[in-house]
Order: C-alpha cells, then structure tokens, then sequence
C-alpha cells in the first residue's frame, strides 16, 4: 500500500494490465498469427511454409469475389431493411412509450434471448414449403404453384434483417429518447409542419443513433454465415461460408486466412468512407 | 355500427369517414410499431409452440399435435444434457474472469488521465468491431501454431475474449454518472481507501457489474461461430444445435431454447417492475 502511495502513477496501468494482458495475447497476437498464415504456401498434407505469398490475396479475389460482393450486397440490403423497421419502432416507443418504454424494449431484446440458431430455424419452419406463409403467398398468386421462399436470396437477407434488428434499435431508441422534447415544441411554436419538425430536428438529432446502429448492424451482417446455410443454398452462399468451410472442412488455411483479411479490410474502408460522408460534416454540423 | 351509420345523413357519414382515416393517419405509427413487434415476437412463437409439437418422424417443421413428452423428456436426446452444462460452466467462468478484468479497465478509464488512454478504447473498441468469424479464425490459427489442442479450455479463452469488451462498455457507461462525493464524504470520516471501496463504490457500482456480467452471460451461452473454431470435439448448446439441424433438430432443442429465453425474460421483466415499482416510490 506505501509503495502505490509513492507512486499513484502506477494505478491505472495496474488496473489495466490483466485485462489488456488477455486481449493482446487473445485477440491481437491470433492477428499476427492469422496475418503471417495468409502469406503461406502450402498444402495441410506436406505442411504449410511461410512464402511471402501475396498471390493467396490474388487468387481469393478472383475466385471469391462473387460471395465477396454478395455478402457486401446482402448486408448492405439488411442493414437498410433493419433501419427502416425500427427507426419508427424506436420512435414510437421512445415519444409514446410513456411510462412502459422499458416493457417495449423488451420485447425487442426479449427474443434475441432465444439462441442464435435457433430462432433462424423457427424461420426455416416458417418459410418452409409446408408452412402457411408459402402456401397463402400460393393461393393470392404472389409465389407461383411451386414458388419457394426457403432457398432464396429474399430468405437469407430476411434472416439477417431479423438476428441483427436489436443492434440497428437500440442505438436508434438511445438517440431519440435523449431529444429534448422542448426542442420540437420550438419547431412547432416557429410554424413548422411535423414533417418539416422531423427532417429539420428529430432526424438530424437522431443522426448519431443512426450512424452507430448502421456499422453494428452491418459489420456483423457481412461476416455471417449462419443465415446463407440455413435459409439459402450455395447459390446464396456469403464470404463467411467460404471463410469457414475452408477452415473447418477443407483446411485451406492460407487461402481462409487472406479471405479473412480481406473481409476485415474491405468492412473497414467502407466504414471510414461512411463515417467520412456522414459522420463527421453532418454530426458536428 | 353500420346499422346506426345507415341512419346518419349523407353529410355525417362523410365527416364519419373523414374521421376514421384521420384516426389511421394519427395512428399509423402505432400500427407500424405493432406490425414490427408481432414480426419481431413470431418466431419466438414458434419456438415455443414447436416445443409443445408431437413429430412424426425426425423433422419438427410440421405441427402434428399437442405433447408435453418434450419437456418431459428433455434429457432423452443423447448429449444434449452434457452440451447444455459444458454451455453453462463456460457461460459461468467466462462471464467472471471477464466481468473482473473488463471492471477493472472500465474503472481505470473512468477514474484516472493516463498516457495510453485511446490506446487502451482501441483495444477495447476493436473485438466488437471485427467480425466474429475473423476472431475465431485467427484464435484457431494461434492454437493450431502452437499446438494447443481445443477443447473446453481453449472455448473459455475465447469467449473471456469477446466478453471482456461489453463488460467495459456496459460497466463505464454506469460509472460516468457516479457520484464521486460520496467516496470524498468517506474519506473525511477517515476511512482509508480500501475501505471506501469495498464499503461505498464497490456496492454503489454493483448493479453496473451485475449488467455486465449478465450481459457476458448472455453472450457466451449464445456464442456459436467463434466457440466452432475453437471448439474441438468439445461440444456446446449452440453446437449440439448445429449438429442437429443437419439431421433434423429434436423439439428437446425448442424446450431448452424455450427455457433459457424464459428465465433471461423473467430476470428482464422483474428488474423492469422492480424500477417502475421504485419510480412510483420516488415521485
């Protein structure tokens, strides 16, 4: 105890050390680990050998980039869609909720206690053949006699939608209920109509709701696999598919390995590009 | 009602229908709102009635009739009890060694201004932001190159990990708000810092670590794409599941899923009527 006296400085780093300790030795150096694996050549039969091999980069690119550009576009299409659903989701809950808006919150979280994977099978049961939905799609003729929703594109991109939604409203909800209500009172007191209120006020307001829940949501989107394999086929199969496949099944580690790179590249120039052209003009704006 | 309506002059019944849109158009954002609960809250439904289902065969995607065997029976689908308790201890374990390391940063970010500061957010900031399937890619190359073999250990790891991070967000998010005086108030009565603490922060600060530690919790007994890295022939809830789809899940799976997101529900619902019930208290 004297020797922290003597040296308070001390404090925050001994605080720090055991936390940071795990997640340098678990999660940065396994970067290293991965980073150096992505430049070997190889097979898993005769061993693998650290190459420089900047061509795994290459050939992934060639021969992924359609799952690559599928993933971008799937999650792309879910993180709007998600937006969408619960940007007046949260706004209601958060300017009409009154006093049971944690009940409301509930009962968007209270699903997603449901286990990942199996709330995506509930949607396997739901879009099934067998199940109504197909079959009343069927009948009013919107889905042909042998019309399918399991297996499509529309399926996986619905299954993100729905597994990610709490991280799209619970930002949006944080922003929006933390408005002062009297600011649109003012809006409304200058003659502004409600629509000009909420363009002018509540949406500019909202903005950082909007800005967080958009990379939670999409940054998880493009790396799942769960939704391709179990809602789709390979036709709608993303980049994780590959990822894991050639991991786990095909032990292709160098070529896993750079996919990987790749993938975390790719979600982070898009999102420095979107936090450029959102971000930083119209938040401090 | 359309009796009474036929009754009305032309002119009423016009301002009648007048009325009743503008009710739809006032009202639009509830009904929108009720729309997206009931999307959000089918599925659910289904896991639940499914549990309940009585298959003919191995495929539990067709209502056949109304059992309570599965629930009942949960134990009688081999490895899946063995799944759920490796599930647990693991939620168990990772949830506390995370829950102490991640306080302990948060109260290090919160409490002093020190060199390394926003290095420290980085890496804290960082796990949440790559994609699940990279951490446990790279978590099994690291294992794979110094040939640690996986198993239960190598799936606690992992999940400390990814837990470490929501621990610090959820617990400074609490502590920002914390009334310093209070310690200051402690200290003038003499105790010293041990003592202010253990007897004034500590219990002040304990709802924010019990929501941390709930919420790795949470984390880690859903956890599927990084504990199928790291797993081995170790197996977990998520994993059993995985497995089973292939084959066709047994409703078991629905009973379980079923039970844990009632007794998470449960917890939710009592901390919400616990606030409200207090709310009330104060006003």
């Amino acid at each position: 105890m004297t020797f922290l006296h003597r040296h308070r400085w001390l404090t925050p780093y001994l605080l720090l050390v055991p936390g940071l300790a795990w997640l340098a030795v678990f999660f940065v150096v396994p970067l290293g680990f991965l980073a150096h694996q992505s430049l070997e050549s190889g097979t898993i039969e005769f061993g693998y050998a650290f190459t420089w091999a900047w061509h795994n980069y290459a050939d992934a690119i060639t021969t992924y980039h359609t799952q690559l550009v599928r993933s971008l576009e799937y999650a792309g299409i879910a993180t709007v869609a998600a937006l969408l659903l619960s940007y007046p989701l949260a706004y209601w809950i958060a300017f009409r909720g009154g006093r049971w808006k944690n009940l409301y919150l509930l009962f968007i979280i209270g699903p997603f206690f449901v286990t990942y994977l199996i709330r995506t099978l509930a949607w396997e049961t739901i879009l099934s053949d067998q199940g109504v939905v197909v079959r009343v799609l069927r009948d009013i003729g919107v889905l042909g006699a042998d019309g399918r929703l399991l297996a499509t594109s529309t399926a996986v991109i619905a299954g993100i939608t729905y597994n990610f939604l709490p991280f799209m409203a619970l930002p949006l909800y944080v922003s929006l209920e933390q408005i002062d209500a009297r600011m649109l009172e003012a809006a409304k007191d200058l003659y502004a109509s409600p629509a000009r209120t909420f363009l002018h006020v509540t949406l500019p307001l909202s903005l950082p709701g909007v800005v967080a829940g958009t990379l939670l949501t999409f940054i998880p989107a493009a790396g799942d696999f769960i939704n391709a394999q179990l809602l789709g086929t390979p036709e709608q199969y993303m980049i994780g598919n590959v990822i894991q496949s050639k991991f786990l099944e095909l032990t292709d580690y160098p070529a896993a390995a750079a996919l990987s790179f790749i993938l975390m590249a790719v979600i982070l120039v898009l999102v420095a590009v979107y936090a450029r052209a959102i971000g930083t003009e119209k938040l401090t704006g | 009602m359309s009796a009474s309506a036929e009754a009305l002059p032309l002119p009423a019944r016009r301002t009648g229908l007048r009325r009743s849109l503008a009710f739809a158009r006032r009202n639009v954002l509830t009904v929108y709102a009720i729309l997206v609960f009931a999307y959000l809250l089918v599925p659910i439904t289904v896991v639940v009635a499914f549990s309940f289902n009585h298959p003919a065969g191995r495929f539990n995607y067709v209502w056949q009739g109304f059992t309570f065997d599965n629930w009942r029976y949960w134990d009688a689908v081999p490895g899946l009890r063995s799944a759920l308790t490796v599930s647990l201890e693991v939620a168990l374990l990772a949830s506390l060694i995370a829950t102490a390391l991640g306080t302990l940063i948060a109260l290090a970010l919160v409490r002093y201004r020190f060199r390394g500061r926003s290095t420290t957010n980085l890496l804290v900031f960082l796990p949440m932001a790559t994609p699940e399937i990279v951490l446990g890619a790279s978590l099994l190359t690291l294992f794979l190159t110094i040939d640690q073999a996986q198993g239960f250990n190598t799936i606690l790891i992992a999940h400390i990990m990814f837990d470490i991070s929501f621990v610090v967000v959820t617990v400074k998010a609490r502590l920002i708000s914390f009334d310093r005086h209070l310690e200051e108030a402690a200290m003038d009565l003499g105790a010293n810092e041990l003592t202010t603490f253990m007897r004034v922060t500590l219990p002040l600060i304990a709802p924010a670590i019990l929501a941390g530690a709930l919420l790795a919790f949470a984390l880690s007994v859903d956890d599927f794409v990084i504990t199928n890295f790291v797993a081995g022939t170790t197996v977990t809830f998520p994993l059993f599941v995985w497995g089973a789809a292939r084959v066709g899940a047994p409703p078991q799976v629905n009973v379980i899923g079923t039970a844990i997101f009632v007794v998470a529900v449960a917890l939710m619902l009592t901390n919400i009527l616990v606030q409200n019930h207090r709310a009330k208290g104060d006003a």
